[in-house]
């Protein structure tokens, strides 16, 4: 898809909003967009309870697992998305399974995720035909996405984002104060399992855009830099979902006119402003 | 009416007795001073009140009932959290957590105000309004304290369990927390059980002392419990307390004494 933009793409003109305007005019960026637009506002609000539950790694390890379902799912002749569900979802409850403290168990989730993707490798070498699909999991195929696919997006980033406003303070609560919550009657491996569930849920559509290799980039860096910039949850969560949505839209915007990823553009917009904002904090906090 | 009542009461994990024989009966705005060495198993009393685990034996009511999670009659300040350096959350979110915490859903703006009132209250009551606006890492151990005892504090709770509140503090900060603590129980008549391994800044204000040593607990006045008798007899061993010009105790073992002697 990279190769189609070469040929559309010419670089951009001295007026950008003719630039859009062009680019509006393709279906497949349209398709982007909107898939895009999607997978920014879940990533970006499940990324902010997942930096400050610490299981940014956990995040990294199911977005491996759910490689291995879409290279398992190619191998049966079943469509990647729904291999990527059921491993990361399977994933996720393994997760929980850990125990409350699933974010200092590196060890075990890096255990599982080199045996996740031991199983990737097996199934691509098995499946005799070649594994476009799963492959393009790992870097990301925005630019082909189907209308069924961003149906299925929809469908998955609604369920994301009514299990995250039902269980908002909840989930807040256990992530700030954990011990205080469980006093409080809140069943803390309830919330694990609810909130990992959905993390795999978020992981399985982010993937499309940003790929296995690179879902930091969505669902970690924006809420890294929201975390650091707001003082109050809801604002952090707002500013998360920002970060990622204006980074996807220009790395979409970018890759059209210029022949390179577009999740290279949306991981590079993100790092610099997460360059930024470190070093305007530490200069001020010299200062 | 008894506002935390034991009998015979033992606490354990599976067929593991941690301690036993536990017989006290606390009032309402009594001030507790919960002693022993690490390991002793006074987080694990704790948690019996707390609901979030259940007695091997014996009989325990909170408040005239048997205890159960999620009570709101009693605030709660655990013994050690981990204060993220990267986030900017202010103090406030987190007393807010202690009046919206455990609900579903998202605060609607007439309530999120309602949480936020309560939560300035809360804050004054522990004298720290100035705290509210600033985010944790940036406080000293005895403010962050102070927020998460505001915290406890939200619902006007009757019962206090704080967990080790003076620890990493230094004496002058020690002092400080438990007068506070003291004057916070006093006006609003609370009943305070606090987690502490030296005795020596609780003795001005506990009425009361609960001590847990070698799977015994003893519970009495403070003159009643901290006694080279009583010690003797919880540690099984030779305990010797020392007392300076000022009411200062120094609890030591035997052993330790005589090296001091020598």
């Amino acid at each position: 898809m990279t190769a189609n933009l070469t040929t559309l793409g010419s670089g951009f003109s001295l007026n950008l909003w003719n630039d859009l305007v062009s680019m509006w005019h393709y279906g497949f960026m349209q398709h982007a967009f909107e898939a895009g637009t999607i997978v920014a506002v879940i990533a970006g609000m499940i990324g902010y309870f997942v930096v400050i539950r610490r299981l940014s790694f956990a995040a990294h390890a199911l977005s491996h697992a759910g490689f291995s379902g879409a290279a398992g799912a190619v191998l049966l002749g079943l469509n990647p998305l729904v291999g990527l569900l059921a491993f990361t979802t399977a994933g996720g409850l393994a997760m929980a399974s850990l125990g409350r403290r699933a974010a200092n168990r590196d060890v075990q989730i890096g255990t599982v995720l080199a045996f996740m993707l031991g199983l990737g490798v097996l199934f691509i070498s098995l499946y005799k035909g070649y594994a476009t699909e799963a492959y393009s999991l790992l870097f990301g195929e925005i630019l082909g996405i189907s209308s069924t696919n961003i149906v299925l997006t929809m469908a998955a980033g609604l369920v994301s984002l009514l299990g995250v406003l039902l269980l908002y303070r909840r989930l807040l609560f256990t992530s700030l104060d954990e011990d205080v919550a469980e006093a409080k009657g809140i069943s803390i491996t309830g919330i694990n399992v609810a909130f990992l569930l959905l993390v795999a849920l978020a992981t399985s559509i982010a993937v499309q855009i940003v790929g296995v290799l690179l879902i930091f980039a969505l669902m970690v860096t924006p809420a890294a830099i929201a975390q650091r910039l707001t003082h109050r949850p809801l604002e952090g969560v707002a500013v998360s979902v920002l970060i990622a949505l204006l980074a996807t839209w220009i790395g979409l915007f970018v890759a059209f006119y210029v022949p390179y990823p577009v999740s290279f553009f949306i991981v590079s917009s993100v790092f610099l402003l997460y360059l930024i904002v470190r070093l305007l904090q530490s200069r001020s906090s010299r200062a | 009416m008894a506002v935390i009542e034991a009998k015979d009461l033992s606490a354990g994990y599976q067929d593991k007795i941690i301690w036993k024989g536990a017989n006290f009966t606390l009032s309402r705005g009594e001030f507790v001073g919960l002693l022993g060495a690490n390991g002793a198993g006074k987080t694990t009393l704790f948690k019996l009140l707390l609901g979030l685990s259940q007695p091997q034996s014996g009989e325990l009511k909170v408040l005239g009932s048997t205890p159960t999670k999620g009570n709101p009659r009693i605030g709660y300040v655990p013994q050690r959290r981990f204060i993220d350096s990267d986030s900017r959350i202010h103090a406030i979110e987190y007393v807010r957590l202690g009046a919206y915490g455990n609900k579903w859903g998202i605060s609607l703006p007439n309530t999120a105000k309602r949480e936020y009132e309560e939560s300035w209250q809360a804050l004054d009551l522990v004298d720290g309004r100035e705290l509210a606006n600033k985010p944790l890492f940036k406080l000293s151990g005895g403010e962050v304290q102070r927020v998460f005892l505001a915290q406890a504090l939200i619902g006007k709770p009757d019962i206090l369990l704080l967990d080790e509140p003076l620890a990493n503090l230094d004496i002058r900060r020690e002092h400080q927390l438990t007068r506070l603590v003291h004057a916070v129980a006093k006006s609003q008549q609370v009943t305070v059980i606090l987690i502490a391994h030296d005795i020596n800044p609780l003795l001005p204000v506990v009425n009361r002392i609960i001590y847990i040593a070698n799977g015994k607990i003893a519970s009495g006045k403070v003159d009643e419990i901290v006694t080279s008798e009583t010690l003797s007899d919880l540690y099984d061993a030779p305990v010797e307390v020392l007392r300076d010009s000022h009411g200062r105790v120094a609890v030591l073992g035997v052993e330790e004494a005589m090296h001091h002697d020598s």
